[in-house]
Order: C-alpha cells, then structure tokens, then sequence
C-alpha cells in the first residue's frame, strides 16, 4: 500500500518525474553503452589475439600491421615475400605459424589467402561443409553467411583491393566448399581460402613482381643458380602480407621484434604491446565520456531532490494524515524514499533499453564501416549492477533529506496551523 | 470508552492547561466548547496521543495511552482511534475509495473494499468512490473524511471543529450523522469546536476556559 501511494504520487506531479527519469534515463543509457562496448570492443581484441604472440610483416607501424593481420581492420602496411617468411616460420622456436596472403574482398569481405593451421589456430570448426583445399575453394565467415546469404556451392567473383567497389576478377570465380560455426572472433567476417587461390587469381601481376622480389631480398643468387632454387621453392617471388606466429620460447618473444627488423626487411610486433597501446588511447575517450555521465547522474539526482524536497510544504498535510491513521514515522521515511527509488528503478531500466537501442544503431554502423558487430543482448550482470547500484545510491542520497523531514514531522504543530 | 483525569499539558512555562476530566462512554457523544486559546485542538490531540500530556492520565478502553512506545502508539491510534479534522486532508493521487481502504490497510494490513464502499453509501457517496478527492465539494470531502475515522470500527471518533466550514443546514446533518454513527458503532464521539449551532444538540457538555 505504501507501495501505491508511492507510486501514485510518482505520476501525480508528471512534469517533475519526467525531467528526472530523462536524465537519468540519458546517464544510464551512457554508461552502459560505454561499459558494453568497452567489454566486447576488449574481448573481441583479445580473444582474436589469443594464441598469437608475434606478427611478422612488412616494416612500417607496428599497430597498422597488427590491426590489418590480426583484426583485419587496417590497410597492411605492405607485401612480404614468402620465402624469407617461410625461414622464420619454420624456425625451431616456431610452434605454430598462420600466413596470411590478402588480395580480394567480396562485397566488402576480404578474402584471405591461408592454410589449414588457421583454423586450427583460432581454434574455428566448419557448421557446414569441408575445409578448403583446392584453389578458389573457400570457407565463409558464419557473419557473412548470414549477412550476405551465402550458402554451400555458391560462387562469387572477388573485387581486387579492400574497397568493395574495384576491379572485379572475372576469369576465375571462387567456391564456397564450408561455413564456420560463429567463433566471435573476426574469423566470423572473412572468406578464407588458400595462398595459392591469392597467387593465381593475380598471376598476371605476379610476372614482373618475381624480378622485384629479387631485387630486395636478402638471397644473394647468381642468375644461374635461380632456375634450379625455383625447382626446390616454387614459392620463390611469391608475395603474402604477414605471418602470425606462436612461438615456444619466451625469448624468442622478446628477442624477434629486435633481431628480424635488425636483419631483414620485415618486422615482428607483438599484438599484446600494440593493443594495450590502442587501449590506452580509448581509455581516455570513454573515461571523458563515463565522467559525464556520471556528471548528468548527478544532476538527475538534484532534480529528484529539488522535486522531493519542493513537494514537502505541500504533503507534509499527507504526511500527518498517514500519522494519524496510524502509519509510523519509519512508513513515511520508507514512502518518500520508495518513489525516489521508483524513479530510479524506472530510469535504469529505460537506460538500459535505450542503451541497447543505441548500441543495435552502433553496431549496424561499425557492422558496415570496420565489420565489426557488437552484441546489443549482452547482459554483464556485474557492470550493469554496478551501474543499477549506483543508480540507486544516487536515489536514495537525494532523497534521504526528505525522507528525514518527513520521518521527524511534527503531527500536531502541523495539524494546529493548518 | 475514553477517560482522562487531572491531564495538564503546557507548550511553555507561562502558556500552561490544566483540563477538566472527561468520560465519554460507548455510543455518547460530548461536545466539548470554548473560545480560542482555550486548548480545545491541545487536548483533542493529547486524547489522539499526538501530544504527550505533561501529567495525568488518557485511558481509551482501560489503555493508559502514554504507557505505549511512539510506535504502539501509532498503531493504537490506527486501531482505536478515528480523527475527523477541521480540514479536509486526503492522499491527493489515490481515490476516495482507495483513501478509506488506506486507513483499515495502515492500522489492521487488511484491505476492506466492501465495507469501505458500504460506508461510503451510506453517506450518499456511492457516485463518487472512483473520484480524485479533489474533486468533491468541501461538504463531500467532509463526508470522506467521516468515513475514514469510522473504516476500522474505532473506538473513539474524535472530531476537531467537523462543521465550522459548513453552512447551517449541512452543519446540522452532518452532528446528527456524527452522532447517529457513534451510536451505530458503539463509539465515544467527542466534538472540539467553538460552533454555538451544536450546542443546542447535545446535553453532554464541557467548555473550556
């Protein structure tokens, strides 16, 4: 019954209630935006950089290169030729090694040239269909699938380059032979096949590359001696972008990123350093933006106290009436503190919902622009009672000056002057 | 039933009231008179226990109320007690009927719907049950507020100035109903006012001086 009246009174002055529900509404959508993206936007960095601890590629910024490898975001800094990729991954210290060959994107997808141990790697398993084998066979992302409709026995022409409008390769089309189970990781947006699907399709390129390639490696052959190495490595003057790597030895981590851009012309970063760097320069931003919404809390939580406190003159009659009827003075207090809770509860709960709203429209968006999806139905019980929590604690601080004055109201003075 | 004996109460050392006895059995009604500044609204709020007296006895049903903690106290008050004020005071966002039922949930925790309409039919306010308080005329409001002392059987109805805002046809009807109904539910009613126009009602008198 308290309950009721608390309730009713809620919406009895409507004005006042609305302006305190839409800040509080604002702040709690803010936050939890920001905690929600905060959460997957880390958990998608991470759990996409498990088990990679360096990524060898072309030399340049190391961040571009780990974005582009590991999270397909980025342009890649540039092309590293295979064969002295190859030295390195079969070094003994190497326990896995995935490369990675880029070259088409279908619809905005980009097509990456690989090998089995990708999948083995990030730990991926096929819902449906074969792994790739042959060349133009590829394997879809379960995100692409989904997006773009595509099914087993489907093929498409690719577009050369990252950007969805290009020159499109026609000569050869590729095969879609198996789609991945949704992982979360960015395997979810990308078409996997192998290298060679990548070499072939731009073999027409590839014929003045091989003198290039020479011109900048560290193979030091005679012209004679060419023919006969091409015969052993038929991937000489091949091209791929970058090489992730798992490595045995704690060393080697530490030891590679200085050794091989010492010696070669290439680079290996490592994807932890450079997404804690990332982290560093978001962090900011979304403590900026936490700080303010913090800020807006604050002020929904004077708005409730001045809507409280303003009301009191008035229903202090209401108050002794309650008395005299036989409420104790603890039911008031519970009362005037039960419709600043009400407000809060009812604020949270939009924040909440609206929040998700914001974050389905992020999502799309990011979707569209980074190919990256953010899941609006993620509930992080602990973050979001946190935020509930403190919703509350803002409530209740703003309206236990009220709630006291109504808990100490004198009956009688009130009544006599009435 | 209710009782009090050599009750002295003083809001300061020079302002002190030393007021007569009263006895006021079930279904009698005593008027109780006199000008302003006498202490009628003090003593009708000492008898309501809103007051503490500074001596003597209130005994209502043989229970010496200043014997009970605050909190007994306000539920003894629920329980026993039915007060009609001077002015009309209501929950301004709950309905007539819902403002009745408050009064029996905050002093038994049950809700009488039926009995609460009842009451109110009885005091020709079947119409308006499902109305914002608000909304009534003072002579209605005045009606409610009768209905809410009297909603949990009470033992006493205690009455501050029930008709002072009433023309004297309304002033008159609602003393009879008030008296009329403390007969019906076997309660002491005791009227505070300075209304000559009730004196001519009832026998059992006191003033205040």
């Amino acid at each position: 019954m308290i309950g009721k009246i608390a309730w009713k009174n809620t919406w009895f002055k409507p004005l006042n209630t609305l302006l305190s529900i839409i800040l509080l509404t604002a702040s709690v959508s803010i936050i939890s935006v920001l905690i929600l993206l905060q959460k997957q936007f880390e958990e998608k960095f991470s759990s996409s950089m498990d088990n990679i601890d360096l990524v060898l590629g072309a030399k340049g910024s190391p961040l571009q290169l780990i974005l582009s490898s590991v999270y397909q975001i980025d342009a890649p800094p540039g092309n590293i030729p295979y064969p002295q990729a190859e030295t390195w991954m079969q070094n003994p210290m190497v326990e896995s090694a995935v490369p990675l060959a880029y070259g088409d994107n279908y619809m905005g997808y980009k097509i990456v040239g690989t090998n089995d141990n990708y999948l083995k790697h990030f730990n991926l398993h096929l819902a449906e269909g074969i792994p790739f084998s042959k060349d133009f066979e590829v394997v879809v992302g379960a995100g692409i699938a989904k997006n773009i409709g595509l099914k087993i026995g489907d093929t498409f022409f690719g577009t050369h380059g990252d950007a969805e409008e290009g020159e499109v390769h026609d000569h050869h089309a590729y095969k879609v032979v198996g789609i991945l189970e949704p992982s979360g990781k960015v395997a979810d947006q990308l078409i996997l096949s192998n290298i060679s699907s990548v070499w072939n399709m731009h073999d027409h390129e590839h014929e003045d590359h091989s003198e290039e390639a020479h011109d900048h490696s560290d193979h030091q052959h005679a012209e004679g001696e060419e023919h006969h190495h091409e015969e052993i490595n038929p991937h000489e003057g091949k091209e791929i972008t970058a090489v992730l790597l798992k490595l045995r030895n704690n060393m080697a981590k530490m030891t590679w990123p200085r050794i091989i851009p010492q010696n070669t012309e290439m680079q290996a970063a490592s994807p932890a350093l450079e997404v804690n760097r990332l982290f560093a320069m978001f962090g900011v931003g979304i403590s900026a933006l936490t700080y303010l919404a913090y800020g807006i809390m604050f002020i929904s939580g004077i708005s409730i106290f001045v809507a409280l406190y303003n009301t009191l003159k008035e229903r202090k009659y209401e108050f002794a009436l309650l008395r005299i009827t036989g409420a104790t003075k603890l039911q008031l207090l519970w009362l005037v503190l039960l419709e600043s809770i009400f407000l809060c509860t009812i604020g949270f709960i939009l924040g909440i919902v609206f929040g998700r709203v914001g974050l389905h429209f992020l999502s799309v968006s990011s979707q569209e622009e980074f190919k990256m999806a953010f899941n609006p139905f993620e509930f992080l019980w602990k973050e979001e009672g946190m935020l509930f929590a403190a919703t509350l604690t803002v409530g209740i601080l703003a309206a236990i000056i009220p709630a006291i004055k109504a808990y100490s109201l004198n009956i009688s003075k009130t009544l006599a002057n009435a | 039933m209710i009782k009090t004996q050599n009750v002295t109460f003083s809001y300061s050392a020079t302002q002190k009231f030393h007021f007569p006895d009263i006895d006021c059995a079930n279904g009698q009604t005593l008027l109780i008179t006199g000008n302003s500044g006498t202490g009628k609204t003090t003593l009708l709020h000492l008898l309501g226990g809103l007051l503490q007296p500074e001596s003597g006895e209130i005994l209502i049903n043989n229970q010496n109320i200043q014997a009970l903690s605050t909190s007994k106290q306000d539920a003894f008050r629920g329980q026993s007690v039915g007060m009609i004020l001077q002015k009309s005071f209501f929950i301004e966002p709950l309905s007539v009927l819902d403002n009745v039922v408050l009064a029996s949930w905050i002093a038994k925790k049950s809700k009488v719907q039926e009995k609460a309409l009842n009451i109110l039919d009885n005091l020709g306010l079947k119409d308006h049950v499902h109305k914002l308080p608000s909304q009534l005329s003072i002579g209605q409001q005045q009606r409610v507020n009768i209905a809410r002392a009297l909603i949990n059987n009470p033992s006493v109805i205690l009455a501050d100035e029930p008709t002072s805002s009433l023309d004297d046809e309304n002033a008159l009807i609602v003393a009879r109903l008030l008296s009329d109904l403390a007969k019906e539910y076997q309660s002491s009613l005791i009227i505070v006012t300075h209304d000559q126009r009730l004196k001519t009602l009832f026998n059992h008198q006191i003033t205040l001086v």
